[in-house]
């Protein structure tokens, strides 16, 4: 399936390839590069990119794309997948997954990548596997591993890939039996010019980080389970004590992990936290043009909003911004066109504005399109769609675990058209 | 530049004469004395694992940078056998990639790898034949085949896993062991674990895909298992299901197809055309049959369904491929929703995911329609995902929502994205040509886009009023006119050639403007773009056809410019047309026909997506992506005419049987086993359905189709619920014979039968599953007819054994109880009231207990049979199957009890204290264990106030004391019993003995065995409830047995001694079965043994608390191995 893997860093260097069948030169790529130069923006390189005798699929991730090559026919979105699986275990070995941390741990990246693919198969992908194969590189213990010349290959035989629960290693002991749960729901939403909402969603997932002894067996129950209008599970949750009893029941790997996502469609009423109010215009004359955004909250169900950021892309005309800010910081980038209004925390008594004048090129025609403004929140404590868990039951285990359920209301793709 | 760049880090790789000074892998330190490696190879062959380590970890950075280590190949394969385990993993690592390249030097490691696979540990094993099959030198090739084959029958399911994986290895290395390869391919596909099935179905698509005949027999059990596969495994199996199922289902949408047609035809059809469909339809009708699904169809659609609900993308996008090429029309909406979820993904999955969407959006225009919204294109998202969204976009469109559409394209316009707003404004032509009532809309929204300032635009609209106008150009004379006088303001080429076409396509509507036009261009002719000129040659001569009066000079003169131009397309081109409009005495017949070829009228150009048709390519593939077909791809079929058989896909039973009968020639016997095989059909039954019956009450389509589809395979097969009937009816007829020479016993029995039989046919009746009723009914055919066959001869005899074999072998009369407790309940009740009680009861049960599983109510709707048979169960089984109920005294019998020291008597200065399980209920509180205690005094005063306190327990554990012992009298010992409540965990019980005068800290920890109490369950019960408890509530585990488990009287004794269990009567004598729940929360723990030769044996836990399974496992394991 997979053939190869080369990754290659945005200024276009290969740092890295790796072959699980017969070697590819890396002259493969240069198909890559020719798409690559095509699409101007990183974005815009086909994910599919055809050659005489390959195929290259490619993702872009942390500014590293991952290319590989593929020679039949295979789902290309098993090979997406796979490869942010790649960057998602590279992320939770180093932290980050950059190329400077790829570059300095490159024998652990290469045994990641021995042992994750046989053959161009997907072989051990989860985590939990991975780590009982190869530890996570720490401080204390590349530090040790200098002075001893000892390794980062686990000594004893990893157990998970042969359970019938793969995720989840066998003898995990702590001290502090916890079990947190992060409800995030993220706002997606198009608003137009006059306000009214275009097309407004709710995204949110559960993101667990339990950390609890033997094999406990939990069951997440909600409130209101009827609001989840879609969603997506953990391989650990039950499906089909969700369908009967719509209660998530699962033994949980061990650590951090995403135990579901869901949906709340356009079809419930989704409350918008902010109301933004905006001006701007470019005068045909005289090269400027004027530009005047208020925000103010709306549905924040008393809630503070926190972490409030207007971001803007300028059409290329637009050279400086000179403007006054009541709240908050702006920035321009003349570069890159974006203009950065971080404002923080709302305050509903004195509302946030920005005013001031936009200097353009002079000569240039004015811009046909006023830019739109993204809008970046976060409301803590509280779930828009007005989720909530009922409670947490473990089973199998006899230790009291502390147990703990955050709520958070962010800013998803929130876009005002102007 | 970056091309550039990387290319020459490739040719510094692989340079005959390489830079290693360059090599920033190096780190600096060692550059200076990098040349040839010799540090690295000095390192290597040192002692120190550590400096090995180093070198190798230098090595492998420099095989990710692409750099050539090759030459080390001796220094690095010596340490293949080295001790350290990661530097074992990185000579691997080497050996992989450079083995191909030095076969004779690699050849040195085979040894190690050919030791490894005898390793006794599962996990060496594998990782040595994944080396093995890794290397790719031809040499070894029957070493692999070997070590594959071997590997394919191991017992460790991971190592078969592995082995799996290897056969692709293998067949490309050597294709010609192919055949040998789809044997093992075979073998292994009839593998029952889930960490075989993904793995091999991968090896069965790339070596042999076209091998059909292979899924027949594991086609209900992939399905079956497909839920507890992992998720890439899930992949590749849902996208060979859908080939599969392609071949052998007919389609569901055969008919509304069928209807379709006729519908759209009596739609566009005009008044005349209307008759002749009439008589058409009759025609369609008729040819028309009732569908019905198959079962085996709808048992793939039902399991894939809850993996629409996968975290990956991949294999949801496969599920909803199966529907899409699956489903009946009406089911296959649900696959919407899952795929608008992974639009949220990343940005490569959305672009895979709307190509897919807009593909289906065209065949299924009203599934996505509700999710119209999630099409909205946001100014950040990448150009790419914007066309397509706006494909999608386009294709949603109908009447109805057009104007919302609309009013989003407008938006979508003024987008500073130009490459997108060209996109839109070709999509509003789309949905103009489309949709009759917004022509008019769009085409004034697309003229007044003409006005705009940005060229691009304009050029685009141009491009898309050409084309709409090109529908009906009469109304829109005006428009056409308009565009003229752009012409002079227009520059994109492609724009100013389409307004050129119109003018002179529709010239003479705009009579007075088009001869100006051609002056004008005429004027401008040698400054234009080839495209241009060619168009202006164009409009010059359709002008001169019909307007030669104004324009003859103007065209001589174009022409005449077109003469010397450089573009030979466009000299040509001008020689051609002067030849046929000019006539001259040497043109021919042509000229005369000019007109008619310029103005011929030129059908309106049909804007269609890009997209349509491409579902003829498998959706979700690489090949639908590209549009293309990518090696390796493999055909869709169509859906075949008629169905082929169904019933290859039987999991065969009867060829067993049909040996059992001509292996025994004693009759009794094989009735016997006839009966034991009749049982085994019937527990097929729930492990088919298991999951319709949960699933049930959720989907009622499926419920409504596929008691359709029983009645289909009946009128299919002979074998129909009448045929049963009359099945019976011969029973009775024999019966009826029998009745005159057979005792009152015999009668009863005879009788039973048939009520059974009954019972039988009423559940088949019920049975959605057709198709293992079927098997069940064709096993009791054959039953039948042999029983007919064996009866003359084994009636007298076989009374007599009835009664004779209680006193025979234990597994005879096993079999035997078990039918009689299954004919017990019978005699109180009618049957069919007894079942539909027990069902109430169960009902009752699962609404007390939440439980998934349902445990408890399954043992609860025994309780009554094993009430009744308990004493005969004992008679037989001996004491270990005593009933708790009836006889509370006695204690469990095998073995002797072990005595557990809980205080020893000098720490307890005299007092020795010694405890054991009982397996007595604890009649208190029957969720508790109990616990006998025995206190001994050994000194010489008395002890006093014996009693518990300060209890320190777990959450949830509860203890119950036993009564204060007043008094101790010197030597004596007493005995009490008390009760914990362990919460079926072996945690500790904490608690402090007390005296009158002393206080000792004491705990009781059980053994996992002692958690649990028998159940008693019968033999389909048993089946029906492990059925139940598949996946991760089963473990299983093969073990050599211990010396002295020479039969199975030490295994059942072994097996009980360890864990508090009765046994289950089985027909088999190769498996003993045991059932018990654990004592506090009542889960059902079930446990089977299955003994093969040579000492051989395979152990299945199945309960619902993983925990205890595990630990269960690891102690009978223990018992039975010693």
């Amino acid at each position: 399936m997979i053939h190869s893997l080369f990754l290659i860093n945005n200024a276009g260097d290969l740092f890295l390839e790796k072959h699980w069948k017969s070697v590819i030169s890396r002259s493969v790529c240069d198909y890559f590069f020719e798409a690559r130069e095509k699409a101007v923006e990183p974005d815009n390189v086909p994910p599919v990119i055809r050659t005489p005798h390959h195929y290259l699929i490619n993702i872009y991730r942390e500014k590293i794309f991952f290319v590989s090559v593929i020679q039949t026919e295979v789902p290309p979105l098993f090979v997406i997948e796979f490869l942010h699986r790649v960057a998602e275990t590279f992320q939770d070995y180093f932290g980050e997954c950059s190329e400077s941390t790829i570059k300095d741990n490159v024998v652990i990246v290469y045994e990641l990548l021995e042992e994750m693919l046989d053959n161009g198969f997907p072989l051990a992908t989860e985590s939990n596997i991975l780590k009982e194969l190869i530890r996570p590189p720490t401080i204390l213990r590349s530090m040790v591993n200098t002075i001893t010349g000892s390794s980062n290959v686990g000594e004893t035989l990893p157990t998970g890939q042969l359970s019938t629960i793969p995720w989840r290693r066998a003898g995990v002991k702590y001290t502090n039996n916890e079990a947190y749960f992060d409800v995030v729901e993220e706002i997606d939403a198009i608003l137009d010019k006059s306000g009214t909402t275009v097309f407004a969603e709710i995204q949110g997932v559960i993101d667990a980080c339990v950390k609890l002894s033997g094999m406990p067996d939990l069951t997440l129950s909600f409130m209101n389970p009827r609001l989840l209008d879609d969603v997506s599970f953990h391989p650990c949750v039950r499906y089909k004590r969700w369908e009967s009893e719509r209660v998530i029941s699962f033994v949980p790997p061990d650590g951090n992990f995403q135990l579901m996502s869901y949906h709340i469609s356009a079809q419930n009423l989704v409350a918008i936290p902010v109301y933004v109010k905006q001006n701007i215009s470019f005068f045909e004359t005289g090269s400027s043009g004027r530009l005047d955004i208020t925000v103010g909250p709306k549905q924040t169900m008393g809630k503070t909003v926190e972490g409030l950021v207007v971001t803007v892309h300028m059409p290329k005309v637009v050279l400086s911004a000179n403007l006054n800010a009541t709240q908050g910081t702006y920035n321009y980038d003349p570069v890159t066109k974006i203009l950065v209004w971080d404002i923080g925390k709302l305050n509903p008594q004195k509302l946030p504005n920005l005013k001031g004048s936009l200097s353009l090129q002079s000569g240039a025609p004015k811009p046909e399109e006023n830019p739109s403004l993204n809008i970046d929140l976060k409301i803590q404590q509280l779930a828009i769609s007005g989720l909530k868990v009922n409670r947490l039951d473990m089973y199998g285990e006899k230790y009291k675990p502390f147990k703990g359920v955050k709520y958070v209301t962010k800013a998803g793709k929130f876009q005002v058209r102007t | 530049m970056s091309a550039s760049s990387a290319f020459s880090d490739e040719k510094g790789g692989s340079a005959s004469e390489p830079e290693y000074g360059h090599d920033p892998a190096s780190g600096g330190i060692f550059s200076s004395d990098y040349k040839r490696h010799d540090d690295l190879k000095e390192m290597l062959d040192s002692n120190k694992d550590s400096l090995k380590l180093e070198a190798m970890k230098r090595i492998v950075a420099m095989i990710a940078r692409g750099k050539n280590a090759s030459d080390l190949f001796p220094a690095v394969v010596k340490n293949v056998a080295c001790k350290n385990i990661e530097v074992k993993k990185l000579v691997y690592v080497y050996l992989v990639r450079y083995a191909e390249e030095q076969q004779d030097l690699a050849l040195l490691s085979i040894s190690t790898f050919q030791r490894g696979l005898k390793d006794p540990n599962q996990l060496i094993r594998a990782s040595a034949l994944r080396v093995l099959s890794s290397i790719r030198v031809t040499i070894i090739v029957p070493i692999m085949m070997l070590a594959i084959k071997e590997a394919a029958s191991d017992m460790s399911p991971y190592v078969r896993k592995t082995a799996a994986h290897a056969i692709p290895k293998l067949h490309s290395l050597d294709p010609e062991q192919k055949d040998q390869l789809i044997e093992v391919i075979e073998k292994l596909l009839a593998d029952k674990t889930t960490l075989v099935a993904g793995s091999v179905v991968m090896a069965f698509e790339e070596v042999c895909p076209d091998r059909i005949d292979l899924i027949h027999k594991n086609y209900r059990k992939l399905c079956n298992l497909l839920i507890d596969v992992e998720e890439w495994g899930q992949v590749v199996i849902i996208n060979m299901l859908t080939r599969y199922a392609r071949t052998q289902f007919l389609n569901p949408n055969i008919n509304e197809s069928l209807l379709e047609e006729n519908s759209e035809k009596a739609f566009y059809a005009s008044d005349d055309e209307e008759e002749e469909d009439k008589k058409a339809e009759p025609a369609t009708l008729a040819k028309r049959k009732p569908y019905v699904m198959d079962p085996d169809h709808r048992l793939l659609l039902r399991n894939t369904k809850p993996l629409l609900q996968s975290r990956n993308a991949a294999v949801v996008m496969a599920v909803a491929q199966l529907y899409f090429h699956l489903a009946p029309k009406a089911e296959v909406g649900i696959i919407a929703k899952a795929l608008v979820r992974l639009m949220r993904s990343h940005s490569e999955v959305q672009y895979v995911v709307l190509q897919n969407v807009a593909t289906m959006s065209i065949k299924r225009r009203g599934m996505f329609e509700p999710y119209l919204k999630s099409f909205y294109i946001r100014s950040t998202d990448p150009t790419q995902i914007k066309v397509l969204k706006l494909e999608v976009l386009t294709n949603l469109a109908n009447e109805t929502n057009i104007s919302t559409i609309l009013r989003e394209f407008q938006t979508y316009i003024k987008s500073m994205d130009k490459d997108f707003v060209a996109a839109s404004i070709q999509a509003i032509g789309r949905c103009a040509t489309n949709i009759g009532e917004v022509r008019d809309t769009c085409l004034n929204g697309l003229v007044q886009l003409l006005s705009n300032r940005d060229e691009l635009v304009v050029a685009e609209s141009v491009v898309v009023i050409k084309k709409l106008l090109q529908m009906q150009p009469e109304q829109h004379s005006d428009i056409i006119k308009h565009m003229a006088k752009l012409i002079d303001n227009i520059q994109v080429p492609m724009a100013r050639a389409s307004i050129l076409w119109l003018i002179g396509e529709y010239c003479e509507h705009v009579p007075k403007i088009a001869p100006d036009v051609l002056r004008k261009m005429a004027k401008s002719f040698t400054n234009e773009e080839d495209i241009v000129k060619l168009q202006i040659i164009n409009l010059a001569a359709k002008l001169y056809l019909t307007n030669s009066k104004q324009s003859k000079l103007l065209t001589q003169y174009v022409l005449n410019l077109a003469k010397y131009d450089q573009n030979y397309d466009i000299r040509d081109r001008a020689r051609f047309i002067r030849q046929l409009i000019v006539p001259t005495d040497k043109s021919g017949a042509l000229s005369k026909y000019a007109k008619k070829l310029f103005l011929a009228l030129k059908p309106a150009p049909v804007l269609e997506s890009p997209f349509k048709d491409r579902d003829h390519f498998q959706l979700g593939s690489l090949s639908h992506l590209l549009n293309a077909k990518a090696a390796g791809y493999q055909e869709l079929p169509n859906w075949p005419e008629s169905a082929p058989d169904p019933s290859v896909r039987n999991v065969e039973v009867i060829t067993l049987l049909e040996r059992v009968t001509t292996l025994t020639s004693i009759p009794d016997w094989s009735k016997c086993s006839s009966r034991k095989d009749r049982k085994e059909k019937k527990v097929e039954k729930p492990f088919y359905s298991d999951s319709e019956g949960e699933s049930g009450p959720t989907e009622s389509a499926d419920s409504e189709s596929d008691s359709g589809s029983g009645s289909a395979s009946a009128s299919g097969s002979d074998e129909s619920g009448s045929g049963s009937e009359s099945e019976e009816s011969g029973e009775e007829t024999e019966s009826d014979e029998e009745e005159e020479d057979e005792e009152e016993e015999k009668k009863k029995r005879k009788k039973l039968d048939k009520t059974k039989a009954k019972k039988q046919a009423e559940e088949s009746a019920e049975s959605e599953q057709s198709s293992s009723a079927e098997d069940r009914k064709r096993g009791r055919k054959a039953v039948k007819n042999q029983k007919s066959a064996s009866e003359s001869e084994s009636e007298s005899e076989s009374s007599e054994s009835e009664e004779e074999s209680e006193e025979e072998s234990e597994e005879e009369s096993e079999s035997d109880t078990n039918v009689r407790k299954k004919r017990t309940p019978v005699l109180k009740q009618p049957p069919k009231q007894s079942k539909k009680e027990s069902k109430k009861e169960t009902q009752e049960m699962s609404l007390l207990d939440l439980d998934d599983y349902e445990p408890a109510p399954a043992s609860a709707s025994v309780t009554p049979v094993n009430f009744l048979s308990s004493s005969l169960v004992s008679d037989l089984e001996g004491l270990s199957l005593t009933d708790t109920i009836l006889a509370p005294t006695t204690l469990a019998p095998s073995g002797s009890i072990k005595m557990y020291e809980l205080l020893h008597r000098i720490k307890g200065e005299g007092l020795a204290v010694e405890y054991c399980f009982s397996r007595q209920p604890f009649s208190p509180e029957p969720n508790m264990v109990a616990v006998q205690i025995q206190f001994t005094n050994n000194t010489n005063s008395e002890t006093k106030n014996l009693h518990i306190e300060d209890p320190r327990l777990q959450s949830g554990m509860r203890i119950r004391e036993f009564a204060e012992i007043d008094v101790l009298a010197a030597g004596e010992s007493v005995t009490v019993v008390m009760g914990i409540d362990f919460c079926d965990s072996t945690q500790a019980a904490n608690f402090q003995l007390c005296t009158h005068t002393r206080k000792f800290f004491v705990s009781i920890q059980p053994p996992v065995g002692e958690l649990m109490t028998p159940a008693f369950l019968t033999e389909n019960d048993f089946k029906k409830e492990q059925g139940k408890l598949m996946g991760m509530n089963e473990i299983l585990e093969k073990l050599t047995l211990g010396e002295k488990c020479v039969n199975e009287h030490v295994i059942v004794e072994r097996v009980t001694a360890t864990a508090n269990l009765s046994r289950v009567p089985c027909g088999s004598d190769k498996e003993c079965r045991f059932a018990g729940k654990t004592v506090s929360s009542g889960c059902l723990v079930l446990v089977t043994v299955t003994t093969k030769e040579g000492g051989g044996a395979q152990l299945t836990v199945n309960c619902e608390k993983m925990l205890i399974g595990t630990m269960l496992v690891k102690d009978i394991l223990q018992a039975l191995s010693q």
